[in-house]
């Protein structure tokens, strides 16, 4: 397998909220790369900042209370941060598929699910409808409800005939989750980001929804970012993980190597305290995710840090190579520690 | 699914009607003065006024009346007017035509124009043209109607020459089936009397749906204002839903489901506030003679306009709880 291309590439991303206490600096300077084929795993706690980086990706960040402060967001060569409001929805409609995290709040109540897969099979990639279409006079005799039908089967929805009639309020959440990933999987698309998919579904279901994002990886050369605070999942799925902790990415590594031998501290931390590398919940280190709109200086692991130095507080350690394709930002290994 | 829901509100209505007609009733009995000196007035001998009170039964313990009342009121009487002599639903019959269709017309304005302003000022958020619009909503609700109407009269009307001052219509007036011309004169092809009624609609109507039509865009423009903040809004778009059908289907319907119930509300609002400018067009509707009734103590005339007010008032409703059903699935799925 020769050097593939990079499709997403994240530079310096800082993504700020205005709140009534202040301002929440969320976002402190994310750098992420997708290549080609890559399934990409994000890693980290709860309220970490997986979903922001995720949202401001999408060009769907909440602006207010959200800013985005500076950084560069390069998908096949656009930058995203740049691009009108046309222009962006164009490349992510075409390009782009998403899968949100939240199963209860992201399906229109007012729709049926085949009425809503319906017109995204059928209106794919088209940015504005006629007149006409738009008043649904010129339904092309299709098979889109078909088409719904069989995805809805392929992510394991029981009785997809009766779901299709089915209003969101008549769904349980896991049932949502999988109409969301069936949607999804509409149209072909070159970067899906996943956020916490399976959270909802029992170990089976979720083992043949894995199974399906393999599939397509495999077939259309799809590129994943899979978000999930779960590293046995990630373990399973990504080629690469990163992990993320307080709006920062800590370190970066091929899976196998990364899991074997974790450099950042709170990488290490994140694995011992899963008691074995299966489907369970990930437990914790001890304290919190520090306060965004009074960070910790310096590294914001310090708080919390076993092995922390008096440069920690004062300096936060860059993002640097430290072999094997692997990127740590921890003052252990910036100045000519162990490497 | 939808019989049962149906089922369900149709013995609340029935409840609601009984309810609304115990409470006119008595209301009216109560109101002070008495009916029968004031018809007959200051001239007239205690006896006659006691004849009269015989004659219309006021003489009668209330719990009798009401029996009276009710009785009457299924064979569809409403009892005599003071004023004209006639039974009360007579009056009724002739006058409330024009007035449904004033209020029709006006909420027809206010929903067909409302909602594409709100839409627009939603979608434009904080521009110009968001601006102009929430400026006329403002206007909307706070110039009162008579006064609107009168400019309208001077402007329009005297001034320009463009519409006429007051009535209904000036020549003859359609073959009547419905009693409202507008659609008389249609089922008839009568063009002439359509052109000549539609003149006079159109100022009384522009008044009338000015302030519902101002509170529809306001309501219109929040609710698409929330609706482009909802997640699932922000997911379909993210997957690739045409974006002009994801505004115009997907957000506006939850957009009217959540301005329904106020649309219901605001149509008591129109009946309610129809004499207003049924008095400063000359307007022959029933809200003009239900005022006159209340200004003379015509009581079984103001029970009568008062009951058809009510009843139209949960007619309405019942018809919006249905609507409403029908369109959010959240409501009509509950058990
Ligand atoms: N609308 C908002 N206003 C203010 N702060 C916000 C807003 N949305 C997110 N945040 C902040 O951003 C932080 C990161 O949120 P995010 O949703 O990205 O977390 P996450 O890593 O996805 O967590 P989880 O695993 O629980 O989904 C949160 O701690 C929260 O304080
Ligand atoms: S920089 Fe310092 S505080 Fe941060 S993880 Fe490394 S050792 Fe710990
Ligand atoms: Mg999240």
């Amino acid at each position: 397998m020769g050097v593939r291309n990079t499709i997403l590439n994240i530079e310096g991303l800082k993504v700020h909220f205005d709140t009534l206490d202040g301002t929440s600096r969320v976002l402190d300077g994310v750098e992420l790369s997708v290549r080609e084929g890559e399934v990409v795993g994000l890693v980290g706690e709860t309220g970490c900042g997986k979903s922001i980086t995720a949202k401001t990706i999408l060009r769907s960040l909440p602006v207010p209370p959200g800013r985005i402060i500076e950084g560069e967001i390069l998908f096949l060569g656009d930058n995203l941060l740049e691009l009108s409001r046309e222009e962006g929805h164009q490349v992510m409609s075409k390009k782009m598929s998403y899968i949100p995290q939240d199963p209860m709040t992201s399906l229109n109540p007012v729709f049926s699910v085949g009425e809503e897969m319906g017109d995204l099979i059928r209106w794919h990639g088209r940015r504005r409808l006629g007149p006409l279409e738009l008043m649904g006079l010129r339904r092309k005799h299709d098979n889109s409800i078909a088409k719904a039908v069989e995805l809805l089967d392929r992510v394991k929805i029981p009785a997809p005939r009766e779901i299709i009639r089915r209003y969101p309020v008549e769904l349980s959440g896991g049932m949502r989750q999988r109409v969301l990933i069936a949607m999804a999987l509409i149209g072909y698309s070159s970067l899906l980001i996943a956020d916490e998919p399976t959270t909802a579904l029992d170990v089976t279901i979720q083992k043949g929804i894995l199974e399906l994002i393999e599939e397509k990886v495999k077939e259309e050369e799809l590129s994943v970012l899979y978000i999930t605070h779960n590293l046995g999942v990630a373990r399973r799925l990504c080629d690469r993980i990163y992990v993320m902790y307080a709006g920062t990415i800590a370190e970066t590594a091929k899976t196998q190597d990364l899991l074997d031998n974790p450099k950042h501290p709170y990488t290490s931390g994140l694995i011992s305290s899963i008691p074995k590398l299966t489907g369970d919940e990930f437990k914790g280190i001890d304290g919190r995710i520090p306060d965004y709109i009074d960070p910790p200086s310096g590294c914001r692991f310090h708080p919390r840090c076993p092995e922390v130095m008096e440069i920690c507080e004062q300096e936060k350690p860059e993002l640097v190579k430290v072999g094997g394709g692997r990127l740590v930002a921890c003052h252990l290994f910036s100045t000519g520690g162990e490497s | 699914m939808f019989g049962r829901y149906l089922a369900k509100r149709l013995p609340y209505m029935m409840l609601v009607l009984f309810g609304i007609s115990l409470l006119i009733f008595f209301l009216a009995r109560v109101m002070p003065g008495d009916p029968a000196r004031l018809a007959l007035g200051p001239e007239a001998t205690q006896e006659q006024v006691q004849a009269l009170r015989h004659r219309l039964g006021l003489d009668q313990p209330l719990y009798t009346q009401y029996y009276v009342f009710v009785k009457g009121l299924l064979k569809g009487e409403l009892g005599m007017s003071l004023v004209t002599k006639r039974d009360v639903s007579k009056d009724l019959i002739q006058r409330l035509p024009a007035t449904l269709e004033l209020v029709a017309v006006a909420m027809t304005i206010a929903i067909l124009g409302g909602i594409p302003l709100g839409m627009l000022s939603a979608l434009h958020k904080d521009r110009t043209i968001d601006q102009l619009s929430r400026v006329f909503a403002f206007a909307g609700v706070s110039f009162p109607r008579f006064w609107i109407g009168i400019m309208f009269q001077i402007g329009i009307a005297y001034t320009l020459g463009l519409l006429p001052i007051t009535g209904r219509i000036s020549g003859d007036p359609p073959a009547h089936m419905t009693g409202l011309y507008l659609l008389d004169s249609v089922l008839t092809r009568d063009l002439a009397a359509f052109m000549d009624s539609f003149k006079h609609m159109v100022l009384p109507a522009v008044t009338l749906s000015l302030s519902p039509l101002a509170q529809i865009t306001r309501l219109i423009r929040a609710s698409m204002i929330e609706e482009l903040r909802k997640d699932y809004t922000i997911v379909s778009r993210t997957i690739g839903m045409p974006e002009n059908l994801n505004i115009y289907k997907y957000m506006l319907k939850n957009a009217f489901t959540a301005t329904l119930t106020v649309i219901g509300l605001l149509v008591g609002w129109l009946i309610g506030n129809a004499f207003i400018v049924e008095q400063v067009f000359s307007w022959p509707g029933m809200a003009r003679y239900g005022v006159n009734s209340v200004l003379r103590n015509d009581f079984n005339a103001v029970v009568g306009v008062t009951l058809v007010i009510g009843v139209g008032y949960v007619f309405i409703n019942f018809i919006v709880d249905l609507l409403y059903g029908y369109l959010d699935p959240r409501i009509r799925l509950k058990k």
